[in-house]
């Protein structure tokens, strides 16, 4: 495969960006013209080759970047990555289905070698050769989550199931939209999702719940979520408002192409054997909306999405004192051109 | 929606009989690979081709949930029943390709428990067996206590005694043994977990006493997978898929479906975990609810129905499906 790994900030300079290819594989998130909350989830099989759904986890262009952007968020924050005592045998689990996954995946890049407790493992993108013993935290520079999820792209979080609910006890949340672990952790389904609007009322949580509950090791499964965000910032917590929140104010008719980014996460849904628990991995892709309409079917749904959108979605997601400008400058690139279903480019 | 996971083939390696009513029967992958990793309490749904009627019954895992070179479980034959039991003492050898599905579990242990107080009667010691060698593993606390009818029938007594000495506690019902659960339960300090695993009145038995004692809801945890009751052989209509279909005597509502190419979910087939949840669109006669699913009110409403379990008798019944 032989991949370049850019060199970029997702801070202050803001150099992240997007290759061609990169803006090929995007995972649009969108399969028709307008977005309401439902329950989307489908199975977590390989997708087309190239595409993000192709290995169980992504690696791309950004993943070394990432890497750092993360160690620089725990540097400063360490209550971003929590993991309650009874949550490490389902560290490990999570540990083991990454390692294999990617060993699986991207040979040229990752190793796993096993005999018997004694595990090796080699990722050559971050230049790390460690040899451990499984179920042996003592053997780690981490706990087992935290070893494996900084070097994961995207944030994690493990929940225990009992008495018929699932409870966020252990994550790393580094690159989240505006929510926080610490203030979640111990939460139940419904009580996390509290903040969400409409999707209560709508029983799309009761049912998801329900399914959840049911979820059989080796069928994963997937979902999208997505929101807006100003400039390439991977780390919008609510820790960190003060430094994001401000941002969106920038936003005017001129510069909507530069800094408005579509940022969607890639959600996948795994049930761990040792454990019992489900691993929740929320993988973030941004695209720059001017990168964005270089495929005019996307350029035009989008406008329709947000022009279309539900005032309390918006205000949730963030973006409804910006919407006007943003759906102007979309309809620049929105013919009236029926656009197919689905959300690959037509 | 149900996403089910990919069965696996495996190969009969061993049947062992471990007393004269119970067989171990130990899986191995016929490719060769690693068994995925497990936790303590979880089943697998074992498929058979008995006499052209095929069956998938679900037994708890026995074996030691890191060990990836195979899976046991233990059958206790029943004889009055369907017939799963009877064709995996009598049919299944050593060499013969099986089908078995991914572990589930329903019965796990809760990881925040200072200790685990686990009371299994009979053959319910069987989810015990993978969960101890899980906690043992782990560094988890544990005690159980385990009934049995006499000396020959309590399969495991031995192995078990040898393994955890006095954390193992033995009750022979024809010697007059019993357990003192109140007793039992009263000495129990801060943060213990409550598991039983049997027949139904120990269940409902060790549930009341420890609800009376004062026991939160969440700490104490049951498992029983009931079998599919025989009955009178009963038509039913599928509204969704347009097909009528007849269930034989010794034959559940799900099987019949299966049967009929009917792509029906399950996880447990045993009345427990309500993954095959069906509407009833119309139901003219009476239906014998099995399962521990459905409350009494959705009993009594006859809009619902468990078909892993439950069964039919009357002129109509039409489900959703
Ligand atoms: C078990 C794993 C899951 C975790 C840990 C999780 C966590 C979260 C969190 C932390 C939020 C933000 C809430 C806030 O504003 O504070 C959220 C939002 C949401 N979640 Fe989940 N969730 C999970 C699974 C699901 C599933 C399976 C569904 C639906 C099928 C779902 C649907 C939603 C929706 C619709 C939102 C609102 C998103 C938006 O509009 O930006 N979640 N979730
Ligand atoms: S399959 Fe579990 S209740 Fe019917």
């Amino acid at each position: 495969m032989g991949m370049e790994f850019n060199k970029e900030t997702f801070r202050k300079d803001f150099t992240f960006k997007n290759s061609a290819k990169a803006i090929k594989r995007f995972p649009f998130p969108f399969y028709e013209d307008s977005y309401m909350y439902s329950v989307n989830m489908e199975p977590h099989v390989p997708g087309p080759k190239g595409s993000v759904f192709e290995p169980m986890f992504d690696v791309d262009e950004h993943y070394v970047a990432e890497m750092q952007d993360r160690a620089m968020v725990l540097a400063e924050d360490p209550l971003r990555c929590q993991s309650l005592p009874h949550m490490t045998l389902a560290g490990w689990d999570l540990l083991e289905l990454i390692m294999e996954s990617k060993a699986r995946d991207y040979p040229e890049w990752f190793e796993l070698h096993k005999d018997g407790h004694n595990w090796h493992w080699i990722n050559r993108p971050l230049g790390i050769d460690q040899k451990f013993t499984f179920l042996d935290e003592s053997t780690l520079p981490y706990g087992p989550m935290e070893y494996i999820t900084r070097q994961s792209q995207g944030d994690f979080t493990l929940q225990d199931q009992r008495d018929d609910n699932l409870w966020i006890e252990a994550g790393m949340v580094t690159t989240q939209a505006d929510w926080s672990l610490d203030f979640d952790i111990g939460m139940s389904f419904h009580e996390w999702h509290a903040p969400v609007p409409r999707a209560h009322e709508l029983g799309v949580f009761d049912r998801a719940l329900k399914f959840l509950l049911k979820l059989q090791h080796g069928a994963p499964v997937r979902r999208f979520n997505w929101t807006l965000t100003v400039d390439p910032l991977l780390d919008t917590s609510p820790e960190n408002y003060p430094k994001w929140g401000p941002m969106r104010a920038d936003i005017s008719p001129e510069n909507v192409g530069e800094r408005m980014y579509l940022r969607v996460e890639l959600q996948t849904l795994h049930r761990l054997p040792r454990s019992n628990a489900i691993a929740f991995p929320i993988r973030c892709y941004l695209i720059r909306f001017d990168d964005l309409v270089t495929v005019p079917k996307w350029g035009r749904r989008l406008h329709r999405v947000l022009r279309d959108i539900p005032e309390d979605l918006a205000t949730y997601k963030g973006f409804l004192r910006n919407r006007d400008s943003l759906v102007k400058w979309l309809s620049q690139y929105d013919d009236g051109a029926p656009t197919s279903t689905g959300w690959m480019a037509d | 929606m149900s996403v089910k996971a990919p069965r696996i083939s495996v190969t009969v390696a061993e049947v062992v009989e471990v007393n004269p009513l119970i067989k171990r029967f130990r899986f191995v992958r016929s490719d060769g690979q690693p068994m995925p990793p497990f936790s303590g309490g979880a089943h697998i749904v074992v498929e058979m081709d008995d006499h052209g009627t095929r069956r998938l019954n679900p037994y708890s895992l026995m074996s030691v949930p890191e060990d990836s070179s195979g899976y046991s479980i233990s059958v206790r034959r029943d004889d009055t029943g369907r017939g799963g039991s009877l064709y995996l003492h009598q049919q299944v050898k050593p060499g013969m390709a099986m089908e078995i599905g991914y572990p589930v579990n329903l019965f796990s242990l809760d990881q925040r428990a200072k200790k685990h107080l686990m009371i299994a009667g009979g053959i319910g010691i069987t989810p015990f067996i993978s969960q101890m060698a899980q906690l043992t593993s782990l560094g988890g606390r544990f005690e159980l206590h385990y009934s049995v009818r006499n000396r020959e029938l309590g399969a495991y007594v031995d192995e078990l005694k040898a393994l955890y000495g006095d954390r193992i506690h033995l009750y022979f019902d024809d010697e007059g043994d019993k357990i003192d659960l109140d007793r039992l339960l009263a000495g129990q300090s801060f943060g213990t977990h409550l598991y039983v695993c049997g027949p139904k009145g120990m269940i409902s038995w060790v549930r009341s006493t420890a609800d009376a004692a004062g026991w939160p809801k969440g700490t104490v945890h049951s498992e029983e997978f009931l079998a599919p009751p025989v009955g009178q052989p009963f038509t039913v209509e599928l509204a969704q898929s347009k097909k009528s279909i007849t269930v034989g005597a010794t034959q559940s509502l799900l099987e019949a479906m299966e049967a009929a190419n009917v792509d029906a979910p399950y996880l447990c087939r045993g009345g427990a975990c309500g993954q095959c949840e069906t509407d009833v669109v119309r139901c003219d006669g009476h239906i014998e609810h099995n399962d521990h699913w459905l409350s009494d009110e959705q009993k009594a409403s006859n809009r619902k129905i468990m078909p892993c379990v439950s069964r039919f008798g009357g002129t109509t019944l039409v489900l959703d499906r």
